[in-house]
């Protein structure tokens, strides 16, 4: 495999299901994705829809039960003892609850993939201080993970991960158990490592803030199946399905307020999605002035998705029939999306 | 000392006594870690979900554990003389009490060790498996180190039980401080003797109690 394509993860008709008692659960569903080198892919969904078990068989620690799992081509679920070691050391992974040895120092916890090659004691170590200082905790090698702050031992948890130099990086729910700066600072993190390395990152969560911040593209799934994906952009600006709306909802608001609602529903309710230079346009006034209907603007926020500005508007449009279907057409071609508000 | 001798106890007799107590704990205990480390390897290794999961050798050493566990020392004593003849040549004295104390405590910490190794995380094998860790790496990088203060506790634990057990070995004549109490204290009504053994086993087993915790504290590194 040549360099540039090493961190291909695909995804082929996956199915997993768990024998219980005489009945099964069913996590997975027949699953297609591909994860392309050197992107960063979020895959979101509820407790329970089936994306722990996704992630963990791309290194092989839960096998499907049809459908295959490739990564650079080498089906991991067929892998059996050795082989399965080998593939498993060239992906990193980290968890929410961290996972960090308590007996021993963060240094010999970094230290420890490479131990578990053969590498000797003081070369492990110093590949660890080299990772250490990466994530930026080279004075913290001597510690024990006990004395850390949750934010630094997932920062051990990277630096372990990278001590391999792993062509694919798995993150399990791996923000889920910081606060929203510690957050912050683990995606930086995360996407540093992705920009220098070039290293593929799966990232399975429930927050789309973390999707918003960190991944390229994204799936969402729901109850074993991915029921919609694409570019974390288009998700956000146009999400198809009831599920990803919701999950679009928890960073952008969609709607308004019932009471709000009930006085101001009906015809010319809009809600209007701006990118990047659109949401410059002087739009409020040339309805006013140029189409001549009445607006009352009832919400606006703006928000960063992917280096990309996304403005949204709600606004009410009243005045003649003709007026508000002019109002209509002539906001179409200015903005990314025009929705009426129903709910 | 007066005539009359107000006591059968002598040093001689106290510091043999003694000294057989010391060995037969220390063999069975040295020897009993070792068996019982490994019984409770393969019986948290083995169970259902476990890294090596055999339901056949799970069920057959559990039931082995259990079985030796079932039988009150003294009878296992006197039931396996024909197997401690086998391994050690005699069934009298202090090495044909280790034979039965050793197959006692290793059944006993073989079950201590799987409950310690049981208590660590899922999420550490689990990063240890997602790191590509065989299960002999596993065990000696992973399970033992972490779960090594309560492998301590554990082992303090059974040599209190060994001492208690130790009691019974002048059944086969292998003396001891528990027999000294049992054969001067109890039938010959020596005051002293008794007051000495006990005196002497409260210290033995506070002392045993004393340095596992604190061994089991420094180790364990929170």
């Amino acid at each position: 495999m040549s360099a540039d394509s090493a961190g291909l993860i695909e995804f082929d008709d996956v199915a997993k299901t768990y024998p219980r008692g005489a009945a099964e659960t069913v996590a997975l569903r027949g699953v297609r994705l591909r994860v392309e080198p050197g992107r960063v892919f979020g895959v979101i969904g509820y407790s329970g829809a089936g994306k722990s078990t996704l992630i963990r068989m791309v290194n092989g620690i839960e096998r499907p039960t049809s459908g295959r799992v490739l990564v650079d081509g080498i089906d991991i679920g067929g892998l059996r003892g050795r082989p399965l070691r080998d593939a498993q050391k060239r992906t990193g992974m980290i968890f929410q609850q961290f996972n960090l040895l308590e007996t021993v120092s963060v240094r010999d916890n970094v230290a420890m993939p490479l131990r578990l090659d053969g590498v000797s004691r003081a070369a492990a170590r110093a590949r660890a201080d080299e990772v250490l200082e990466f994530v930026g905790l080279s004075d913290k090698g001597d510690r024990h993970a006990a004395e850390l702050s949750g934010g630094q031992k997932q920062r051990v948890g990277i630096a372990r991960s990278l001590a391999r130099n792993p062509r694919v990086l798995l993150a399990d729910e791996a923000t889920s158990a910081l606060d929203p700066t510690t957050t912050a600072q683990i995606i930086e993190l995360l996407r540093s490592i992705n920009r220098e390395y070039g290293t593929t990152i799966l990232v399975v969560t429930h927050e789309m803030d973390v999707i918003k911040d960190l991944a390229d593209e994204v799936a969402v799934m729901a109850d074993g199946r991915v029921v919609e994906q694409g570019t974390v952009l288009d998700t956000f600006v146009r999400p198809r399905t009831a599920i990803a709306r919701d999950f679009v909802t928890t960073v952008v608001p969609q709607g308004l307020p019932d009471r709000v609602l009930a006085h101001v529903g009906g015809e010319g309710l809009w809600r209007l999605l701006l990118v990047d230079d659109e949401v410059t346009q002087p739009l409020v006034s040339d309805l006013i002035t140029g189409i001549g209907v009445s607006v009352n603007m009832l919400h606006a926020d703006m928000t960063e998705i992917q280096e990309h500005t996304v403005g949204q508007m709600i606004i009410k449009v009243t005045g003649e029939a003709d007026r508000v279907a002019a109002a209509r057409a002539f906001l179409a071609e200015r903005v990314e999306h025009l929705e009426d508000v129903v709910r | 000392m007066s005539e009359d001798r107000w006591t059968l106890l002598t040093p001689d007799l106290f510091f043999s006594a003694l000294g057989e107590t010391l060995q037969m704990l220390g063999v069975a205990l040295v020897l009993g870690s070792v068996l019982g480390v490994g019984i409770g390897a393969v019986l948290a290794l083995t169970r259902q979900g476990g890294v090596l999961e055999n339901r056949a050798a799970s069920v057959l050493l559990g039931g082995l554990v259990n079985l030796i566990r079932s039988l009150p020392f003294i009878i296992l004593l006197v039931a396996i003389l024909p197997f401690t003849r086998l391994l050690v040549g005699t069934s009298i004295g202090v090495w044909a009490a280790i034979v039965p104390l050793t197959v006692m405590i290793a059944a006993y910490i073989g079950r201590l060790v799987e409950n310690s190794l049981l208590e660590v995380p899922g999420g550490v094998v689990e990063a240890a498996r997602s790191m590509g860790a065989s299960p002999g790496q596993i065990l000696w990088r992973f399970l033992l180190p972490e779960a090594r203060g309560s492998l301590i506790l554990a082992v303090t634990i059974a040599a209190v039980g060994l001492i208690d057990a130790t009691a019974m070995a002048g059944t086969v004549g292998a003396g001891g401080i528990g027999d000294l109490a049992l054969s001067y204290g109890y039938q010959r009504y020596d005051g002293f003797a008794m007051a000495a053994t006990v005196v002497t086993l409260i210290v033995l087993v506070q002392g045993i109690q004393w340095v596992g915790t604190s061994a089991a504290r420094r180790f364990r590194r929170r």
